[in-house]
């Protein structure tokens, strides 16, 4: 058996802090002048792949970590901070500004790298907090035909080197799998916590190789399968006030007909 | 600016004289081409009612519904299906390979059976055996998923939340498959009793999966659950401590009883269960009453509770955003007001 040769994908979205603001002609999110930073599942990812190397968990060690992003320009930013936490080099594919790719061509582009950088370990995020889709991973599986785990809250590597269990969040508790590589696996929120990149580590990051590439150069067809009608900020919820004590809250919520 | 509007009239009258020329001819056409399959869950023998919202959203489409289950000793699940109202067909498969539902070998059994029924739209419930297995399937149809709806507009257009539900898109798909999932809180399920289906054996490639079922560990209660509870209470960081939040808000969800649910900060600090978080990376709850205390009310947090029916907080800051969501606030300390509600309602 080989060494792990790790994937990790990630987005650059929308802050998680930042109340996003549907546009003035209701066609999207705007996006100008907001801040954007990598999506909070994708650096558990990033976080969850150095680990795999520092505390040499996997029998025969982690050879590379390769951190991929598609989007435009500015996203070179989270390819920068996925290096600055510990991946060895970037891979950017470019599109315009504005330009959402679906999952499903994600998925498709991601394959594209799987088969040509000999990867044998992928790590998504389970959801980006943008659109919310909650796809790519279990999509990138089946068009391999790869294991894949969700919703990861502990991986452990087996001694064989062969067989990956995976705790997964699930309705109502964990469940736990065993995939044998190559393997897909999606990070919940309790997989990690990721680390905050140091200064030293960021001017290193600033050195490490990023390939960047155009869709038309990576031979995958991209064509939109979903068409946004419209967007438009849900109905705003009237506070109804305050109430004084206990009893005036039993009260309100009698009159609600809550109770 | 007159071109403009010319065209726009005239698109206009086109789609009167559509739906006038079509409204009675096309319409029952276009509903016998539709058909849809909802695949329902099951666990040990027993058909998930839970996912039945699936059904609910099929009929909504119009059309005919088969449901389809798989599973072990798949007979009573496939039973309680073929009773389950508005459900025309249920598509059953019996093998114990699928009891666990590993998508590796699910995805390719809906694929073929996909396939042999000639479905428009495949439904299911955005819960996590739906989040692994639907993007497979969608793939492996080279399809792009619809995530999460919980509106149709018609049987090409939906409606779905973005950023954590705070833009609601409506999107138009031109895949000749729709592989969706839905948000459970948006479709009630569908009437358990009342439909008499036939039921089918669907047919089974008998893929291997390259995954393995261990084992599980569920967090076993006697209050209801979660996602389905018409009331829920929910303590979030305030609490301070596992056992405060055992001590004050396990007795409040009992003399309500109501299910109880935490923020993330609630969770992550170890105080209640991960299965219990509620918000945009946890579950999504619609219940009559949301009452919670000791959470601020992040953006997380709202994503999974703001379709409440009513919202009543407790909160010693008056500041915090959950009171611009709440229909009921009262700004003091949780540890004094939540036992004074318990025991005022455990009165009554």
């Amino acid at each position: 058996m080989s060494s792990l040769r790790i994937l990790v994908p990630v987005k650059r979205v929308i802050d998680y802090a930042v109340k996003p603001r549907v546009n003035s002609s209701q066609t999207a999110i705007q996006t100008a002048g907001v801040k954007h930073s990598m999506n909070p599942f994708d650096e558990l990812s990033i976080e969850e792949s150095v680990r795999i190397r520092e505390k040499k968990r996997y029998v025969h060690g982690v050879d590379e970590i390769v951190a991929w992003t598609c989007g435009p320009t500015k996203s070179l930013d989270v390819l920068r901070t996925a290096m600055a936490m510990g991946a060895d080099r970037g891979v950017h594919v470019e599109v315009q500004e504005g330009q959402e790719v679906e999952p499903l061509g994600i998925a498709k582009l991601l394959k594209q790298v799987v088969d040509r950088e000999n990867i044998n370990l992928i790590l998504l995020g389970k959801q980006s907090i943008d659109s919310d889709a909650s796809q790519t991973g279990p999509m990138l599986a089946g068009l391999l035909g790869w294991s894949q785990a969700t919703q990861a809250s502990k991986i452990t590597f087996e001694a064989d080197g062969k067989g990956v269990l995976v705790e997964k969040e699930v309705d109502g508790g964990t469940e736990t799998v065993r995939g044998t590589l190559p393997m897909i696996v999606t990070t919940d929120l309790r997989l990690n916590e990721p680390r905050y990149a140091s200064l030293p580590n960021i001017m290193k990051a600033k050195k490490k190789k990023v390939e960047k590439l155009a869709v038309g150069e990576t031979g995958v067809e991209l064509s939109g399968r979903l068409k946004m009608k419209k967007v438009v900020e849900p109905p705003p919820r009237q506070g109804g006030g305050k109430v004084e004590d206990v009893d005036g809250m039993i009260a309100k919520l009698k009159e609600l007909g809550a109770i | 600016m007159i071109s403009r509007s010319g065209t726009s009239v005239v698109r206009h009258v086109r789609t009167q004289l559509r739906i006038k020329s079509g409204s009675s001819a096309s319409q029952p056409a276009l509903a016998r081409l539709l058909s849809s399959l909802a695949v329902l869950e099951q666990k040990g023998g027993k058909l998930n009612n839970g996912s039945l919202g699936a059904v609910t959203a099929a009929k909504k489409l119009g059309g005919s519904v088969t449901a389809f289950v798989a599973g072990g000793n798949i007979i009573e699940v496939a039973e309680a299906a073929s009773k389950v109202s508005g459900i025309e067909k249920v598509v059953s498969v019996d093998n114990a390979a699928y009891e666990k539902q590993l998508p590796e070998n699910y995805a390719p059994l809906l694929v073929e059976n996909i396939k042999k029924g000639g479905y428009t739209h495949i439904i299911m419930g955005h819960t996590a055996f739906g989040k692994s297995l639907m993007p497979r399937v969608a793939a492996l149809l080279d399809v792009q998923q619809i995530s999460d709806i919980t509106g149709i507009e018609n049987e090409h257009t939906f409606v779905r939340p973005i950023y954590a539900g705070n833009a609601i898109a409506t999107v138009e798909s031109s895949d000749n498959i729709k592989i969706i999932t839905i948000r459970g809180t948006a479709f009630a399920p569908a009437e358990a009793e009342g439909g008499s289906a036939s039921i089918e054996d669907g047919s089974d490639p008998k893929a291997d999966s390259t995954t393995e079922w261990v084992s599980e560990n569920l967090a076993k209660s006697d209050r209801p659950d979660l996602a389905t509870a018409g009331k829920i209470v929910s303590g979030g960081r305030g609490l301070k401590s596992k056992e405060e939040f055992d001590g004050i808000m396990l007795p409040l969800a009992d003399a309500l009883g109501a299910a109880v649910g935490a923020s993330r900060a609630a969770v992550d600090s170890g105080y209640a269960d991960n299965s219990l978080q509620v918000g945009q990376t946890g579950k999504v709850v619609a219940p009559q009453l949301y009452l919670c205390a000791g959470i601020s009310g992040a953006i997380q947090h709202l994503a999974g509770m703001k379709d409440s029916k009513v919202i009543a907080a407790i909160n010693k800051d008056a500041d915090a955003p959950i009171f611009q969501v709440a229909d009921v606030g009262l700004v003091g300390d949780l540890f004094d007001k939540v036992p004074e509600l318990t025991e005022k309602l455990g009165k009554q």
